[in-house]
């Protein structure tokens, strides 16, 4: 028994040393915009779309801590209340992405055969479309939501959560341990669930983290277009987009929220990253 | 023998496409297996073994082509509906991999799989399916059975994965039991014992097995009848005592020859089988094995010999110039 207590501590010294500073400040910040996000309400932040036309692009101050924009809306509270929309649609869009396409693309790799060249073709097809053209489109026609926003978004990840599920799935379903649980009269849907769901979940949550990042940033470039979430609901991307008018006088208005978003899409993109340098070895090694 | 026949494989074919072309992987095979008897299935890589396997409990890749027959307790393997072969898979037939490593799930407790196997198969709560596993795990041979619940498969040894693999096999009480190369990747030191626990366990609860290896030492000692199979036939068929005592077929021969002895004098030669198998996919109209063979004459160029019976009983071969029955060496 003394080995295995052995075993285990030696596990847990050799993940943290691998994760690093960088990985808990990208931590730290996914937390605390989560943790403002969630509870803009509560906070006693101004109202992010009253606006003070006496005080249009006002400076740092107590009363306005990151100053007003061009209307005389709070900064602060409109990077705060931006959180909320910009990281709405950055979470549900890949989880539409990773729920259809994780699924699909597992089914397209288990079955094979016909099925699988179908969706892999339309996948390339969408895959080979210019998303933010379709998007564009698509917000044209169908108007400015951010159900709609988060739909088209969703959509488009799809295609690249299938390729990675399909992939994963088509490694694995070689391995010996998916022909024990057919000889061992499994069925095909507990296969899929119970023997192969787990091991393909490890890249499809990495992935996740990186979709949640591209997302957040398509839907910033879709609001400073004025196609993304309808004004006067602040997003990151809109609030740029806002901002780019006063450049020369006040450019911090466009270059706070541009910076808070760099900060975010940079986080999840290394805590992504880690995760998948971590599960990356482990599943080599097995 | 007079145990009833458990599993008979009749006249099976086995041919997998390739870019190739079309590669005959089994080759109009016939083989008995009776209830509670081990068979073993000596041969080369590549010589059809897991393919013959893998044909028998029906899970050959999408591709392929089976042709035969295959009865299990009297029923037709090839004719069975899905769900019933599943059902039949399920409470009679179970499988051991050669490589622990990738036959067990990596991210799946040892207790889940052993669990959720008892659960799917086996009306019992998860109560009695937990002790069940224990109980397993216990007979098997692995030390502290609670703890190792709740290991993942790479927390183990090697030969500790293997005994799990085993247990998971053993778990709904198969009639038989395919050990496919269950030791070739082990520590030649944990071999003997898996295998030794492989032979208690086929004994105790008299199930049948085959165990399919490469290593005619392995089949010596633990089985009672052996087929040896060369480019996809079985080309030598005997009790193990008697294919011991007198083999036939030159390939036979040779395999043994090629075992490593330990009273051989140091640095004295392996005798190795020269040149290689032939293509699959370019069968060869006479005796596969005659461009290696010592004996080959001018007909076992022109025809392919068939398995026929020898002066003793239940022993057969597939050779136009059989070895003399004096020239069998003692195992």
């Amino acid at each position: 028994m003394a080995t295995l207590e052995l075993r285990i501590r030696e596990d847990v010294t050799v993940r943290s040393r691998r994760l690093g500073l960088l990985f808990w400040l990208a931590i730290g910040w996914i937390i605390l915009i989560f943790a403002v996000a969630i509870l803009a309400d509560v906070l006693p932040f101004p109202s992010p779309t009253d606006m003070d036309m006496l005080e249009k692009r006002a400076p740092f101050s107590t009363e306005h801590w990151l100053g007003t924009d061009g209307l005389g809306r709070d900064e602060l509270a409109r990077l705060v209340f931006g959180a909320r929309s910009s990281l709405l649609v950055g979470l549900c869009a890949p989880v539409i992405g990773v729920v259809i396409g994780g699924a699909l693309g597992m089914l397209a790799g288990y079955f094979r055969g016909r099925f699988e060249a179908l969706l892999v073709g339309s996948a390339d097809v969408l895959l080979a479309f210019p998303p933010l053209i379709l998007a564009l489109a698509i917000t044209a026609y169908l108007g400015q939501s951010i159900l709609n926003l988060t739909l088209i978004l969703g959509v488009l990840g799809v295609p690249a959560f299938m390729r990675v599920a399909r992939a994963a799935t088509l490694a694995l379903s070689r391995r010996e341990f998916v022909i024990a649980a057919q000889a061992l009269g499994a069925t095909h849907a507990r296969i899929l669930l119970r023997e192969l769901l787990p091991n393909v979940v490890l890249p499809l949550t990495a992935f996740f983290l990186v979709g949640v990042a591209i997302t957040v940033v398509a839907e910033g470039a879709l609001s400073f277009l004025g196609l993304g979430v309808p004004p006067p609901t602040p997003s990151w991307g809109s609030m740029i987009g806002e901002g780019r008018e006063s450049l020369d006088i006040a450019p911090r208005l466009a270059f706070l929220p541009a910076i808070t978003m760099f900060l975010s899409v940079l986080s999840f993109n290394l805590v992504g990253d880690t995760l998948r340098a971590l599960t990356d070895p482990r599943q080599g090694a097995l | 023998m007079t145990a009833p026949v458990l599993l008979s494989v009749e006249d099976v074919a086995v041919d997998l496409p390739t870019p190739r072309g079309n590669l005959r992987a089994v080759d109009h095979v016939d083989l008995e297996v009776a209830a509670g008897r081990t068979l073993g299935i000596v041969g080369e890589s590549g010589c059809g073994k897991t393919m013959l396997s893998r044909a028998i409990l029906q899970l050959l890749p999408k591709r392929a082509k089976l042709a035969g027959r295959v009865l299990f307790d009297g029923q037709d393997l090839l004719r069975l509906g899905s769900s019933a072969l599943r059902k039949l898979r399920a409470r009679s037939l179970a499988v051991v991999f050669q490589d622990p490593m990738t036959s067990l799930n990596p991210v799946l407790t040892i207790g889940t799989q052993l669990i959720e196997t008892l659960m799917e198969h086996l009306v019992i709560d998860l109560a009695a399916a937990r002790a069940r596993s224990i109980a397993l795990l216990a007979e098997v041979g692995i030390p502290a059975p609670e703890q190792r619940l709740m290991q993942y498969p790479h927390e183990l040894s090697g030969g500790m994965r293997q005994r799990v693999a085993i247990a998971i096999a053993l778990s709904c009480e198969p009639k038989l039991l395919i050990a496919d190369e269950p030791t070739t990747a082990l520590d030649v030191t944990i071999q003997a014992q898996i295998l030794d626990l492989l032979a208690r366990e086929q004994r105790r609860r008299h199930m049948a097995m085959i165990l399919i290896t490469h290593d005619l030492g392995i089949v010596a000692g633990r089985t009672d009848e052996v087929a040896v199979m060369y480019a996809g036939r079985v080309v030598e068929r005997a009790p193990t005592q008697a294919l011991f005592k007198s083999m036939r077929m030159p390939y036979t021969q040779a395999l043994l020859a090629a075992i490593p002895k330990l009273d051989a004098p140091p640095h004295a030669p392996l005798p190795a089988i020269s040149g290689r198998p032939p293509d699959p996919t370019r069968p060869l109209e006479g005796c596969s094995f005659s461009p290696r063979c010592r004996y080959a004459a001018a007909r076992c160029q022109r025809e392919k010999p068939v398995l026929r019976e020898a002066e003793e009983a239940e022993h057969h071969y597939a050779c136009f110039n059989p070895l003399k029955i004096t020239a069998g060496l003692s195992a």
